[in-house]
Formats: structure tokens, C-alpha cells, sequence
């Protein structure tokens, strides 16, 4: 049962992926990227990282999409203009991307242990929890850089914006 | 019994519910509003027009679905899917009562139990404002698109209240899970005041509930923030395009979400299904008491009829209220309908105060929404979370 819904999630984002990058509509891909974003969600759900699950699904699937959804309806949207493909680009993508795929299989097959579920660091396991408890002993510090970091970001866009208007 | 059936079960069971809650939640509403406004509302179709919805859903299913030639037809068909998927999802996540245990039978009043209860029935109802907002703009008509956007805004500005608020319970239940958020607010203070999280110590919660309640306000698009569908300047804003079974989806999507955050606010401010007063003062047997006032009260309309089928019409549904005061009173029986009384009574409580505020107050202007979510909602709720977390902290 877990195999089957991990397969059928991780086939809806791959499917999405790709159409992500197919559709010429900017809503349609935004939606695609919805649509990845959500699976992943599950997909995390499904490895145990219930946390990291939720937060994608309402940070990233929520709150930032609708954002990207808003601005893209907001803007109208013009013609695509059309790039055309150098010669050396449509004939050695396909293959580079093929031996891309395959290095990267072969890379995560030999480096990660087939059998264990996935760790970072010194989060053990995927609930609120734990990740709470670590998130302020182990990691104190680089989570509140971090957040200090997203706070220069804010103002430094907030002043940008500024200089706009004027 | 395997899991699989268990849960096939339950889920028939809230569907069924649910749906005609949602269908006759609309005639409350029509039936509240037209009293405070003095009129008698719906009452054609069936005794107290009872059966409205039943012909409200007949007429939608069989009109004729327009579909207007200028809009994007893929994502016009679209919207209302993910607007009433995003709507009836979350209900799978709220638990309705306490275990139960009937011929052998071990369960709980749940579809499913996750860790993460809270965040995850935040994720997918936030995930409904997709559906308003691919409405407005694939109907390619400026009103339905002002409509779209309107609501986008005010969904991402709303949003940061909401979470904020429900943070600060949670800091106190210590708990993502509904269910033992539910069983960290049983108990009662000195005998009598509930240990419910708007009560309880070190700060009660009552002004998170109320930011969450002007919150789930907003997120609903309900007046006095039904901004997105506002008539008098956007026609009908995001749905001004559909007829038909899109129509009555969002208008489902709509209820539905009402719902949801009903029993939200239930659930992490009003002690889910933990009774109002001890038991020991008689709290079980309040719903056999307000039922057997019922049945006097149509036996005495009974005895002095206005109308000469009431002589017949009021005795049997006086009998029938007995049978379920009785019914309420029957130990094993007792243990399951009692708590998912009280949660009936809370979240009906909650819904009733929605339709309330819609029928007394008047819309707001949107630079008002705005500047309210932005200047009093977000730094009330920062101070409150501020607060809740400091004297937690403490205590």
C-alpha cells in the first residue's frame, strides 16, 4: 500500500514537472507547480517527515503559489516570444539530460544506504516535535541567523519597493 | 474488522452528514436571516419549507449548465472541482467524539488520525482559494477577475492572523493532534469552570478566539468580508459566470468551509466534545431534557390547536421527541451520542453566530479589509502569541 501511493504520488509530480515546463500559459504552469509542490507533500508524508509535509503544503503550496497565481493574473500576461534552439542544443540536450539522470541514479544508489529511513543531522525522527525541540538546542544559532536573514531580506525589498514609488 | 472497511464506513457516515448539513445549513441561514429581518423566510416546499433544499438541489442539478463562449474552458471546469475538493477534504481530519466501543468494535469518532492535525486542515483549506481565484480569472470577465483577485489578497493577508491565533493554543495544548488537543482541555476549575483553552490557565485564549473567529471571517468570504462576491459592485464576483452544478459547488465549497472552521474553533478553543459543566450536575442528561421540553411543548400546542391538523401533526412529533430524549438516556448509547452532542451544540453555536454577523453588519470597504488585517489583526495577534508564550514559558 505505501509503495503504491508513494509511486502514484511521486508519477502526479513528475507529471506536473513536466508539464510545468511544457504548457506555454503562465497559469497553467503555476498550477503545475502547485500540483508538484502538493505531491511532494505527501511524498514527504509518506517518508515520515510529517512536519516538513505540512509546512510545504502551507508555505509553499499555499502561501507562496498564491502569490505567484496573484501577481500572474495581476500582470497580464503578454505573447511568449519564441527563442529558437541552437544547433548543438537540440541535438546534444536529449542525450546530456539521459546521462544526467543516470549519474544522479547512480550517485544517490551508492551513496545512500538502501534500507534506513532518511536523517539529517541531528533531527531523528520527522514530527513537530522533535524537529522543534532540535530546531532550538542543537540549531539555535543558525535558525536565528536565519531568521535575522529573512529579516534583512524584507526590509531590503520594502526599500527597494520604496525607491520605486518614488 | 479490517481497517479498510472501518474506515469506508466512517467515511459514508460524515459524508452523508455532512452533506445535509450543508443542505440544510443554508435553509438555517435563510430562515435566521428572514427573522431578524421579520420575515418568515422559506415556507412553500414542505412544512416550514423543510424541503427547500431538497428542490433547491433539484433545480441545480437538472438547470442547464451554460457555458459562456469567451471563457477558458479548461480551467473554467476546473475551479469549482478544486474549490469543493479543498473544501470537503479537511472534514476527514476532525474528530467528532471520544472512542467508541459497540459489539466489539474498538474506535474512534474519526476518519483518520493524523500527528499533524492542525497544520494539515490549515494546508488544504488554504489550498480552496485556488478554486475562487482560477474562477474569476478563466471566466475572462473583469468583474469575476476583480473578484479573483480580491479574494487572493485577502486570503494570503488573513491567513497570517489565523496561523498566529492558532498558534497560541497550541503553545499551551502542546499538541498538533485534535484528539489530544481535545483530552489536554478536559477537567474542569474548582468543579465548575471547564479547562476549555479559552478558559484556561496560564493566559486564557479568549482573544485568540476572537482574532481566529474574525479570521475564519475572512477566509470563508463571508460578510463582513465577502469582498470576492461583493453584488452591488462586482455582480456576483468569482461566480458571475457559472450556472448550474458549478454554481451550487462553490456555494458547497462555501458552506463547507464554514463548517470546517466551526469545528476548527471547536476543537482548539471550546473543548471539542468535553460537556459545558461536570457531569456529576447532570450534563448528560441535558440533550434527553431539552428534547422531553419539545415534546411538552407540542403536547400543549396539541391540546389548543391553531390549525386542524395540528390536533394530529404535534402529537407525533411529540412521541418522536420522547423517543429520542429516551434514546439519549440508554447507557451505551449515552457514551457515543453525548459527546458528539456537545460538539454538535458548540459548532452549531459558532455557525449560528456566522449567519448572525451576516445578517447584522454591513460590508466592509476593501482599503478597510485591507488595513484592518494589516494594522490591527497581525500585531494583536504577534502581542497575544507574545503573551501566551512568555507566561508559558514562566509557568
Amino acid at each position: 500500500m505505501d509503495a503504491v501511493l508513494f509511486l502514484v504520488f511521486a508519477a502526479i509530480a513528475v507529471v506536473c514537472a513536466v508539464n510545468l515546463v511544457i504548457q506555454t500559459h503562465p497559469i497553467a504552469s503555476a498550477l503545475s507547480l502547485i500540483g508538484v509542490m502538493g505531491s511532494l507533500a505527501f511524498v514527504y508524508l509518506q517518508l515520515g517527515g510529517q512536519f516538513i509535509a505540512a509546512a510545504q503544503l502551507v508555505v509553499y503550496a499555499g502561501a507562496i503559489m498564491v502569490l505567484f497565481v496573484f501577481v500572474i493574473m495581476l500582470l497580464n500576461e503578454g505573447k511568449e516570444r519564441k527563442v529558437k534552439m541552437r544547433l548543438w542544443v537540440r541535438w546534444a540536450g536529449l542525450p546530456l539530460l539521459a546521462l544526467f539522470i543516470a549519474l544522479m541514479a547512480f550517485i544517490v544508489q551508492r551513496v545512500l544506504p538502501a534500507q534506513q529511513s532518511v536523517k539529517f543531522g541531528a533531527f531523528t525522527s520527522g514530527d513537530a516535535q522533535s524537529i522543534g525541540t532540535k530546531l532550538f538546542t542543537a540549531y539555535l544559532l543558525p535558525f536565528e541567523v536565519t531568521s535575522v536573514l529573512i529579516l534583512i531580506a524584507i526590509v531590503g525589498a520594502i526599500v527597494l519597493a520604496r525607491k520605486e514609488i518614488d | 474488522m479490517p481497517y479498510i472497511v472501518l474506515s469506508l464506513i466512517k467515511t459514508l457516515i460524515v459524508v452523508l452528514v455532512l452533506m445535509h448539513t450543508l443542505a440544510y445549513l443554508q435553509w438555517v441561514e435563510r430562515k435566521v436571516i428572514a427573522h431578524v429581518q421579520l420575515r418568515v423566510g422559506p415556507r412553500r416546499v414542505g412544512p416550514h419549507g423543510l424541503l427547500q433544499p431538497l428542490a433547491d438541489v433539484i433545480k441545480l442539478v437538472t438547470k442547464e449548465g451554460m457555458i459562456p463562449s469567451h471563457v477558458n474552458t479548461p480551467f473554467y471546469f476546473l475551479a469549482p472541482f478544486i474549490a469543493v475538493l479543498f473544501a470537503l477534504i479537511p472534514m476527514c481530519l476532525i474528530p467528532y467524539g471520544g472512542d467508541i466501543n459497540l459489539f466489539g468494535i474498538h474506535t474512534t469518532m474519526q476518519v483518520t488520525d493524523v500527528s499533524i492535525g492542525v497544520l494539515l486542515v490549515l494546508g488544504l483549506s488554504g489550498m480552496g482559494v485556488y478554486g475562487v481565484a482560477l474562477a474569476g480569472w478563466a471566466s475572462n470577465n473583469k468583474y469575476s477577475l476583480m473578484g479573483g483577485l480580491r479574494s487572493s489578497a485577502q486570503m494570503i493577508s488573513y491567513e497570517l492572523p489565523m496561523a498566529l491565533a492558532i498558534a497560541a493554543p497550541l503553545l499551551m495544548l502542546n499538541t498538533l493532534s485534535f484528539r489530544h488537543m481535545v483530552d489536554a482541555q478536559t477537567g474542569f476549575y474548582f468543579g465548575f469552570l471547564p479547562k476549555w483553552a479559552i478558559f484556561q490557565g496560564p493566559f486564557p485564549q479568549i482573544f485568540s478566539f476572537i482574532l481566529f473567529s474574525i479570521a475564519g471571517f475572512a477566509e470563508t468570504n463571508r460578510v463582513p468580508f465577502d469582498l470576492p462576491e461583493a453584488e452591488n459592485e462586482l455582480v456576483a464576483g468569482f461566480h458571475t459566470e457559472y450556472s448550474s452544478m458549478s454554481f451550487a459547488a462553490f456555494f458547497m465549497a462555501e458552506y463547507a468551509n464554514m463548517v470546517t472552521v466551526s469545528c476548527v474553533a471547536t476543537l482548539l478553543f471550546l473543548g471539542g466534545w468535553q460537556p459545558l459543566w461536570p457531569a456529576e450536575y447532570g450534563s448528560s442528561f441535558l440533550p434527553s431534557l431539552i428534547f422531553l421540553a419539545s415534546a411538552v411543548i407540542c403536547f400543549l400546542h396539541a391540546a389548543r390547536p391553531a390549525r386542524p391538523f395540528d390536533r394530529i401533526t404535534l402529537p407525533v412529533f411529540g412521541v418522536l421527541f420522547l423517543i429520542i430524549a429516551g434514546v439519549f438516556l440508554i447507557p451505551p448509547v449515552q457514551q457515543i451520542l453525548i459527546p458528539l452532542f456537545w460538539f454538535g451544540a458548540k459548532v452549531g453555536g459558532i455557525l449560528f453566530v456566522f449567519i448572525w454577523v451576516r445578517a447584522t453588519l454591513p460590508r466592509f470597504r476593501y482599503d478597510q479589509l485591507m488595513r484592518f488585517a494589516w494594522t490591527f489583526m497581525f500585531p494583536a495577534a504577534l502581542i497575544n502569541l507574545f503573551i501566551t508564550g512568555l507566561l508559558v514559558a514562566v509557568s
